[in-house]
């Protein structure tokens, strides 16, 4: 029997891209616009050529916050991909239990951002939330609005809190999709706890590591409602990360061209690492 | 209604049109050349990854875009040299990735 193909089908996909040429592409086409000039209102723009992209290339405001952005999403992927799998690892495989762990771990996830960050701002005042109030009462100096280290403690703590259970959630899929033949066959070869970890739980959860370190990577990369509202990017600028810069050029400078060569450097860079781990999953599925 | 379709609101250059107008037209060669001789032309490059027409297509766009910036932000030289070297990159990913 041949196959029969039929291009006509491809119009079914039409709506669909109506759909992302309306919510992402024209919007992507206006930004770019914006980018290359300057406007003072009232719709009137000025041509400016590439003077924003210098500008916010050689700008030592744009290379801190982004550094600022990438130390944050390093740091929290080096504590919730390790932290997320060995929780997962913890959780039973089967049993009344499963359904109490999953749903406790989703939980964090169902809260919207804003409210995690209003959450984590009440629980980390240090005179009356519960964590500031008891770091100072152990003798720990602690006050987020006022040192920078305390507000990077929080607003880590705050997305490790939010965000650890999506990578458990995925490492827990991996673990159970393994046969249990190789759990038996590791167990004929007395085969250590580590060596089950190393050569059978790990190699096996691969690809949804991969994706919970892209999920994760990306999400990270664009936060912004959560430490808006524990921070403000504050104090001073100490968690201001590029997308909090991004707002306040645009709507607290009203500098749209700048921030309109921001947000398309910004974008750029997240569609290169989105590419980069595209290319690695697809490579693994080749393999 | 009228200033919503006139499309002032997106604040057009012919500079960004022209720039659009070329990935457009980008998009359009790559259709008729996969109408021609169909099946993306697979292929495993010498970074190691099986590309088609259209990853080395994505692959020379975004490195352009990359090539752009980088001549942006760290010489002070024209940006038609960043565009040249851009062709050049665009050439070789096309000929060996």
């Amino acid at each position: 029997m041949t196959k029969t193909w039929n291009n006509r089908a491809w119009f079914l996909v039409l709506p669909v891209l109506l759909l992302v040429a309306f919510n992402a592409i024209i919007p992507l086409m206006t930004v770019v616009n914006y980018s290359v000039q300057e406007t003072f209102g009232n719709n009137l723009f000025f041509f400016e050529g590439v003077k924003w992209y210098e500008d916010v290339l050689t700008s030592e405001r744009f290379h801190d916050s982004l550094f600022r952005q990438f130390l944050f999403t390093g740091i929290i992927l080096l504590i919730e991909v390790p932290l997320g799998v060995a929780i997962a690892l913890t959780m039973p495989r089967s049993g009344p239990w499963v359904s109490v762990c999953l749903v406790l771990m989703a939980l964090p996830l169902l809260i919207p951002w804003n409210v995690v960050g209003a959450m984590w701002n009440i629980m980390a005042l240090p005179d009356i939330g519960l964590l500031g109030y008891g770091l100072n009462a152990l003798g720990i100096p602690y006050n987020f609005t006022r040192q920078p280290i305390s507000a990077w403690f929080t607003v880590v703590l705050m997305d490790v809190w939010h965000w650890t259970s999506l990578v458990v959630l995925l490492a827990y899929a991996g673990l159970r999709s393994i046969p249990e033949a190789y759990y038996q066959a590791a167990k004929i070869d007395g085969a250590s706890r580590w060596s089950v970890f190393r050569y059978i739980q790990l190699p096996k959860m691969n690809r949804v590591l991969t994706i919970a370190v892209l999920l994760r990577f990306m999400d990270s990369f664009m936060i912004y409602t959560e430490p808006f509202v524990l921070t403000g990017g504050g104090p001073g600028n100490a968690t201001t990360f590029l997308s909090i810069d991004l707002v306040k050029a645009a709507l607290g400078e009203f500098n749209l061209g700048i921030a309109a060569a921001m947000s398309i450097i910004y974008f750029l860079m997240t569609l290169l690492v989105s590419w980069i781990f595209y290319t690695l999953m697809t490579r693994g599925d080749e393999q | 209604m009228a200033h919503w379709l006139d499309l002032t609101w997106m604040a057009w250059t012919w500079q960004t049109a022209t720039f659009f107008l070329v990935i457009f037209a980008l998009l359009c060669a790559m259709t008729i050349w996969e109408w021609a001789s169909p099946g993306g032309g697979p292929r495993h490059g010498i970074l190691g990854l099986d590309t088609t027409r259209g990853d080395r297509l994505f692959i020379s766009l975004l490195g352009s875009a990359f090539i752009h910036l980088g001549w942006l932000g760290l010489t002070d030289m024209p940006l038609w040299g960043g565009t040249i070297l851009s062709l050049i990159c665009a050439y070789a990913v096309f000929r060996w990735v």
